[in-house]
C-alpha cells in the first residue's frame, strides 16, 4: 500500500485513486459494456431485463440517498416521484410524440418540480412531520393515478411506445440496456461529484443540525428544496427507465411498498454513501429473482434484513467493506 | 323567490344529509382517535414514530379472528389478540429499539419500518392475502332512527367502545401510579430514572399499551372493512393525520383530532368527492403544519441545536 502517500493536491481531489482504483473502474465499465453482447450467447438473455431494472433502481437509490443519507430528510413517498417520472415520459412519448431523450429529460423536470413543491413545506416540517408529509405525497400520487383515468389510463394502464433502434444488429433489449446503464453510470458519477462539492457539504450540515447550519450561513430554503428537487429528478429518470423496461404502466407498480423497498436499498447498501446506494440497488434487484422460491417470504426477509442492518451495521454493506479494507491495510496490527 | 331564501332553503336541505354524514364520521373518527392515541402515547414518551403501529393492530385482529374461527368466545378471542399485540410491541422495544436508543431518528424510523414490512409479510404468509369476513356481535344492517337520522348498531357500538377505551386510558394515565410514571418519563427520562422510576420497564409498558390500543381499533374496524393484511394502512395514516391535527404530544388532542378528521372526511366524501377523501387527510396535515405546527392542543413547538 505504498500509493497511500499523495504527492499533489490533485491526487487528493481525484475521484478514482491510484492504479488499482483505475483498474477496478475500467474493468467494471468494460464488463458492463460487454455483458449485453455476451449474455444472450450464454443463454442468460433474461438477465438483460434485470440489469435494466437494476439500473433504474440504482438511479432511484442514489437519488434517495442524496436526500435521506446525505441531507437527512426522510422520504417515504419516493415511489410517487418515480411514478410521476414514469407517467410523464410515457405520456410525452405516447400523446405528444417527442423522442425518448426529450421524454426522459421531461420526466426529470416534472419530478423535480413536484420535488420542489414537497420540499417547500419541508422548511416548516422537521423529522417525523416531514416523513408523514412525504408518505402522504406518495399515497396521493397513487390515488390520483388510479382515479384520474383520462390522464393515466387508471387501472387499465398506459402503454409506452418502444424506443427506435439506432444501431442495427442490436436487439431492443440490448439497446435499452445501453441507454439505461449509460444513464445510470452518468448519474452515479454526477452524484459522486455532487457529494464532494459545496452543495453536498451543505446537505451534510443540514443533516447534522439544520439550525446550526443556518447559523453558519447555509440558506435552508435553497438547500432543502434543492435536495428534494435533485432527489426527485433522479427518481424521475428512474421512472422513465422503468417505463421503457415495463412498456406498460399501472399505478400498482408505485405503491407504498415500493417506497419502503427503495429505503431498504439505501439502508442495506449504506446510508449516506453513493457506493452504498449502488450496491443496495443492485442487490435488492437481484435478490427477488434468486429467491423466487421464497417469493411469499420476501417482505419478511426485507423487513428482517432492514432491522438487522440497522441494529448491527448502520453503515450498511459499504460500511462493512470500508472496515474490511481498513483491516487489510493495517493487517499485522 | 329572492336569492337569499333560496340559499336558506338549500342549506336546510343540505343539513339533513350533513348530520347523517357527521354521525358516520363520528364512528370512524373514534377509530382514528384510538389509533392516534397509540401513536401520541409513544411519541410523547420516546419521540419515536411507530410505523408498525397499523401492522401490530392488524396482527391483533388476525389472532382474534383465528381464535373465533376455532370457536373461542368473543371476549376471550379479543383479549388474547390485544395481549398478543401488547407482547409484540413490548418485545420489539426490548429487542430492537432499546439497544439502539441512542441511534438517530432516522435509525429508529427505519427500524419500525422494517418491523412493519416484516410483520405485514408474515401475516400474508400465515393468513393469505385474500379478504376475510370478521364475525362481530353487532350488526351493520340493524339500524336505529333518531328523528330523520339513521344510525347503524355498529356505528353506535364503535362510538361507545371508543369512548369507553378513551376513558380507561385517561384513568390509567391520570389516576394510577404507572400512569404517573409514564408521564414522568415522557417529561424527562433522565430525571425520572434518577428518581428511581424503572424507565425501561415504563417504556416497554408504553409500547405494550399503545399496541393494544391500536389492536382495539383494528378489531373495531374489521367488521366494517374486510379483514386482510393491509387493512390498517389507511386508518393508520388517518390516525397520524389526526395526531398531527391535535398535536403530537397531547392525548386530548389526539381524541379531538380523530373526531374532527372523521367528521371532516365524512362530509368531504358526502358532498365533494368519495375517491379523493384520503388525500384530504394530507391536505389537512400540510395546512395545519403551515398554520399551527404544534397542532390544535399541542404545546409550543420548539427545538434546540
Amino acid at each position: 500500500m505504498a500509493t497511500d502517500l499523495l504527492e499533489r493536491y490533485e491526487d487528493d481531489l481525484a475521484l478514482v485513486k491510484g492504479a488499482a482504483g483505475w483498474t477496478a473502474v475500467l474493468a467494471l465499465l468494460g464488463a458492463l459494456a460487454v455483458a449485453p453482447l455476451l449474455l444472450p450467447r450464454l443463454g442468460l438473455g433474461y438477465l438483460l431485463f434485470i440489469a435494466v431494472l437494476a439500473a433504474a433502481h440504482v438511479v432511484v437509490a442514489v437519488g434517495l440517498n442524496l436526500l435521506v443519507g446525505v441531507a437527512g430528510l426522510i422520504s417515504l413517498g419516493h415511489a410517487g416521484f418515480v411514478a410521476i417520472g414514469a407517467y410523464a415520459s410515457g405520456l410525452l412519448m405516447a400523446r405528444v410524440g417527442v423522442p425518448w431523450y426529450l421524454a426522459w429529460a421531461g420526466a426529470a423536470v416534472a419530478s423535480a418540480l413536484f420535488g420542489f413543491l414537497v420540499g417547500l413545506p419541508a422548511l416548516r416540517l422537521a423529522g417525523p412531520y416531514l416523513t408523514i408529509a412525504t408518505l402522504g405525497f406518495g399515497i396521493a400520487v397513487y390515488q390520483v393515478l388510479t382515479n384520474w383515468t383520462a390522464l393515466s389510463g387508471g387501472r387499465m394502464g398506459l402503454p409506452v411506445p418502444a424506443l427506435p433502434v439506432y444501431v442495427s444488429g442490436l436487439s431492443a433489449m440490448q439497446h435499452l440496456y445501453y441507454l439505461a446503464v449509460g444513464t445510470a453510470a452518468l448519474l452515479v458519477w454526477m452524484a459522486y461529484n455532487l457529494t464532494r462539492s459545496h452543495v453536498g457539504r451543505a446537505f451534510v450540515a443540514l443533516r447534522d443540525s439544520d439550525i446550526a447550519a443556518e447559523v453558519l450561513g447555509i440558506n435552508l430554503t435553497r438547500y432543502k428544496t434543492l435536495a428534494f428537487g435533485l432527489s426527485a429528478a433522479y427518481a424521475g429518470v428512474a421512472g422513465a427507465i422503468l417505463a421503457q423496461a415495463l412498456r406498460h404502466l399501472e399505478p400498482q407498480a408505485f405503491t407504498f411498498l415500493e417506497s419502503i423497498t427503495y429505503l431498504a436499498m439505501i439502508v442495506v447498501g449504506g446510508l449516506g454513501t453513493v457506493s452504498g446506494a449502488v450496491i443496495g440497488g443492485v442487490l435488492l434487484t437481484l435478490l427477488p429473482h434468486y429467491l423466487s422460491d421464497l417469493k411469499q417470504w420476501l417482505p419478511v426477509v426485507y423487513g428482517g434484513v432492514i432491522m438487522l442492518m440497522m441494529g448491527l451495521e448502520p453503515l450498511g454493506l459499504y460500511g462493512r467493506w470500508v472496515r474490511i479494507r481498513l483491516y487489510l491495510r493495517l493487517w499485522p496490527l | 323567490m329572492a336569492p337569499g331564501a333560496a340559499v336558506v332553503g338549500t342549506l336546510a336541505q343540505a343539513l339533513g344529509p350533513a348530520a347523517q354524514y357527521a354521525i358516520g364520521g363520528l364512528a370512524t373518527g373514534s377509530l382514528y382517535a384510538l389509533v392516534a392515541l397509540g401513536i401520541v402515547l409513544l411519541y410523547r414518551a420516546s419521540r419515536i414514530l411507530n410505523f408498525a403501529h397499523g401492522d401490530l393492530a392488524t396482527f391483533a385482529t388476525f389472532v382474534a379472528f383465528t381464535l373465533l374461527g376455532r370457536g373461542a368466545p368473543f371476549g376471550v378471542a379479543v383479549g388474547v389478540g390485544l395481549a398478543g399485540a401488547a407482547a409484540m410491541g413490548a418485545g420489539f422495544y426490548a429487542v430492537a429499539i432499546r439497544p439502539i436508543r441512542e441511534g438517530t431518528l432516522l435509525g429508529q424510523i427505519v427500524m419500525t419500518l422494517g418491523l412493519a414490512l416484516a410483520l405485514s409479510g408474515l401475516m400474508q404468509v400465515l393468513w393469505g392475502a385474500q379478504t376475510e369476513v370478521f364475525p362481530f356481535p353487532l350488526s351493520q344492517t340493524r339500524v336505529y332512527r333518531l328523528g330523520s337520522l339513521v344510525v347503524s348498531e355498529i356505528s353506535l357500538g364503535t362510538i361507545a367502545a371508543g369512548v369507553v377505551l378513551m376513558g380507561v386510558l385517561y384513568a390509567l394515565v391520570q389516576r394510577t401510579r404507572i400512569g404517573l410514571a409514564m408521564r414522568a418519563v415522557a417529561q424527562h427520562p433522565t430525571a425520572a430514572q434518577a428518581l428511581g422510576i424503572p424507565t425501561r420497564r415504563i417504556y416497554a409498558a408504553t409500547w405494550a399499551l399503545a399496541s393494544a390500543l391500536g389492536g382495539a381499533a383494528g378489531i373495531l374496524l374489521a367488521p366494517v372493512v374486510y379483514l386482510d393484511p393491509f387493512m390498517m394502512l389507511d386508518p393508520f395514516l388517518k390516525g397520524f393525520a389526526a395526531a398531527v391535527l391535535g398535536g403530537m404530544d397531547s392525548l386530548p388532542g389526539a381524541v379531538v383530532g380523530g373526531f374532527l378528521l372523521g367528521v371532516a372526511e365524512a362530509l368531504f366524501a358526502g358532498f365533494v368527492s368519495l375517491t379523493f377523501k384520503t388525500t384530504l387527510a394530507f391536505v389537512i396535515i400540510i395546512v395545519v403544519l403551515l398554520v399551527r405546527p404544534q397542532g390544535l392542543l399541542g404545546r409550543e413547538y420548539r427545538r434546540r441545536v
